[in-house]
């Protein structure tokens, strides 16, 4: 009797184990997988800014495919994040998102400089690619380009307003630019100086550059220093040269204002220079805590739990992945269709989970490109203080 | 130009310091190790963990440097290059191990130490203000004193230490050296844990002042590669010229052409062209090798 029963107790647990682990094999085959591409810097100097997107969209990622995956009309998919480090080389841009294309492909998130989101457009164009970089030139986002969507806000709409501020709040007159010689930071300089000068400020320095693998730049800040420019702007500064640029700066004597209008990151900043980057302003993530909604920082929870430490300017870099799912999701048809996704996007509109209020997510850029090809994320500009960054103003870009 | 000379002799010695190491694994063994930016950079990191993330004292961090360098240095020439050297005559394939342990240290400090930039407090604190003519902190006249310290010390050590003497003798002639009872194997291995040494040693120094982060590697082993061939390869008076010499250029070139834009590196490549096209071995180098 006994053994009689513990053979059906043994049947029992099989079938019910069989059961559970059919059901839980179904729940996991229901989902199909949606592919999201990543081509950007992840490695060398620059690596903080592909890092901090990989980072965001595996994170965001993660937490999508934990809750059950998202609805994009009658199927719910897991995302997976294809990545692809192009090391900062034009030629590497284009092997990745040949890449992307090869794996069938759609949304690639990237490249992070200009000449790689340059080189990359002909492969977009030609195999279907909506492609969301961190890159500036105009050319890239103005008709007849079509693909790429600038996904963060541009030196030339954050500068001016930045200078804007400066002049009126601070008295600020004369500006010194300082570059490195590569092509993403030589352009925001142009930009900047143009910009400057617009605005009716002196620029007592534009031509002064650096190596980009210069390590001391003593030698480079000593004749700016000499001009006593009432702000330095480091245009276009890799969060790995910003604290030695800075630090050089104040122990040559220097006391004016110094600013960015690149992200940063203030750990990066409180190591590298520590109190000498008090008063340091740069261009946030889209994020400060008056504005952050419960979804940022759970996102910001989930982030420092996977990867050990936050990076600020995931504040924007989680809105790239965010944009392409809801543009999906309003629109299933461009799942394969990037002129459907393209034709979504003028029309487009959704609650913006990472901040508070009614604020929504939509494509902009009419001012700048002519065409939607901008997300709306805010302008955060920010100034370093004692190991964090304080918000100094939050303007909109349309 | 007080600021400029002070400014070219603080970078001129940290640089001789870094192609030390370089020319001496160069003169003992032939190999042209690429990885020595990478190990610079290790260096770094390990001073920034012992001193900046233990609490510990930044000279326990420089001794950490060291030693893990070292150590690294002599594993990597006792499992890598020796068998490579022993099995193949052809200098590419030390060449190609020397890259592809660049490649694998980049990727070893990556997963360990992270992609961000990584800074140290100031060892000390303080600017040196000489009327407005140099104006250096304190913390670079202390590098740069503890830099020309060590190269001191290394050139005393060469010259002065029955191992140092055993490796000159070995960098001079291997077979001479060899018949007059010099342990080859032994040698290299200690000369490489040196290069190393220095390496790790020079990027735990330089942590207090420039920083760290992954990508300073590559760019350290050129800047290494053209001191060397500047002062000439495998000669340690050399190495040290061709730091000066560097440092100097640099830092001449950026204050006096800055407003014509980046053209300093430009010239001092077009000079180093036309220099070694009239004098191939160096300012201090043997025709002969």
């Amino acid at each position: 009797m006994k053994r009689r029963n513990l053979l059906k107790s043994m049947m029992l647990a099989a079938t019910a184990s069989t059961v559970i682990g059919f059901s839980s094999l179904s729940a996991l085959a229901a989902n199909e997988t949606l592919k999201i591409g990543f081509v950007g810097v992840t490695s060398g100097p620059a690596a903080a800014w592909g890092i901090s997107n990989v980072r965001s969209m595996q994170a965001r990622a993660e937490w999508i495919n934990e809750i059950g995956g998202v609805k994009i009309g009658a199927k719910t998919y897991n995302v997976d994040i294809v990545t692809f480090d192009d090391q900062k080389d034009p030629k590497r841009a284009i092997a990745g998102m040949e890449k992307m294309a090869q794996e069938g492909i759609h949304y690639v998130v990237g490249p992070n400089v200009d000449d790689g989101a340059a080189a990359v457009r002909p492969v977009a164009e030609q195999n279907g690619i909506m492609y969301f970089p961190y890159a500036f030139p105009k050319s890239l986002y103005k008709a007849p380009a079509s693909n790429a969507v600038l996904g963060m806000v541009a030196n030339y709409q954050s500068g001016p307003a930045i200078y804007k501020y400066l002049k009126d709040t601070k008295g600020v007159k004369k500006v010194a630019f300082v570059a490195a010689n590569e092509s993403d930071p030589l352009s925001q300089r142009d930009g900047g100086v143009a910009a400057a000068k617009a605005l009716g400020l002196e620029v007592v320095s534009g031509n002064i550059t650096y190596q980009v693998d210069t390590t001391d730049f003593t030698p480079v800040i000593t004749p700016i220093i000499r001009l006593q420019p009432d702000l330095l702007v480091l245009s276009g500064v890799a969060p790995a040269n910003a604290p030695q640029l800075i630090r050089s700066a104040r122990e040559l004597g220097y006391q004016g204002l110094i600013s960015t209008e690149t992200a940063q990151d203030a750990t990066v900043l409180k190591e590298g220079a520590g109190e000498l980057a008090n008063g340091f302003i740069s261009v946030g993530g889209a994020s400060t805590p008056e504005i952050a909604s419960d979804a940022m920082k759970e996102f910001v929870t989930r982030y420092t739990k996977m990867f050990g430490e936050y990076n600020d300017e995931s504040n924007t870099k989680v809105y790239a992945l965010e944009y392409i799912l809801e543009t999906l999701k309003a629109n299933p048809a461009a799942m394969s269709d990037v002129k459907a996704f393209q034709k979504t996007m003028d029309t487009f509109e959704a609650p913006n989970p990472y901040m508070k209020g009614d604020a929504k997510l939509k494509y902009v850029g009419m001012t700048s490109f002519g065409q939607k090809r901008q997300v709306a994320v805010p302008l955060v500009v920010n100034v370093y203080k004692d190991g964090k960054f304080d918000t100094l103003f939050v303007a909109a870009v349309d | 130009m007080e600021q400029i000379i002070a400014n070219g002799l603080y970078l001129g010695s940290q640089y001789a310091l870094i192609a030390l190491g370089l020319t001496l694994i160069f003169a003992l063994m032939n190999v042209l190790n690429f990885a020595h930016g990478q190990m610079y950079v290790l260096g770094g990191f390990v001073t920034y963990t012992v001193y900046a993330q233990l609490g510990l004292p930044f000279i326990v961090g420089l001794l950490a440097s060291a030693t893990t360098l070292a150590v690294v240095g002599a594993l990597i020439e006792k499992f890598l290059f020796r068998p490579v050297i022993r099995k193949s005559h052809r200098e590419e394939s030390t060449m190609l191990l020397a890259a592809g342990i660049a490649f694998f240290l980049d990727a070893v400090i990556l997963l360990v130490f992270g992609e961000k930039q990584r800074g140290v407090p100031k060892i000390v604190n303080g600017v040196l203000n000489w009327d407005f003519r140099i104006i250096m902190p304190y913390d670079r006249i202390l590098i740069c004193v503890l830099t020309i310290f060590f190269i001191a010390a290394f050139i005393g050590y060469m010259q002065y230490s029955k191992t140092g003497r055993a490796m000159r003798a070995l960098a001079q002639d291997k077979v001479a050296a060899q018949l007059m009872g010099v342990n080859v194997a032994r040698y290299s291995m200690i000369g490489f844990a040196l290069g190393a040494m220095l390496a790790g040693l020079v990027g735990g120094l330089l942590v207090s002042i420039t920083g760290v982060n992954l990508g300073m590697g590559g760019p350290t082993s050129i800047k290494a590669f053209m001191m060397v061939m500047i002062g000439g390869a495998g000669v340690i008076s050399g190495a040290i010229a061709g730091g000066l010499i560097l440092g100097m250029l640099e830092s001449v070139g950026l204050s006096v052409l800055s407003q014509y834009g980046d053209i300093t590196y430009l010239l001092i490549f077009v000079s180093l062209i036309i220099f070694l096209a009239i004098r191939p071995q160096g300012l201090m180098g043997k025709p002969w090798g």
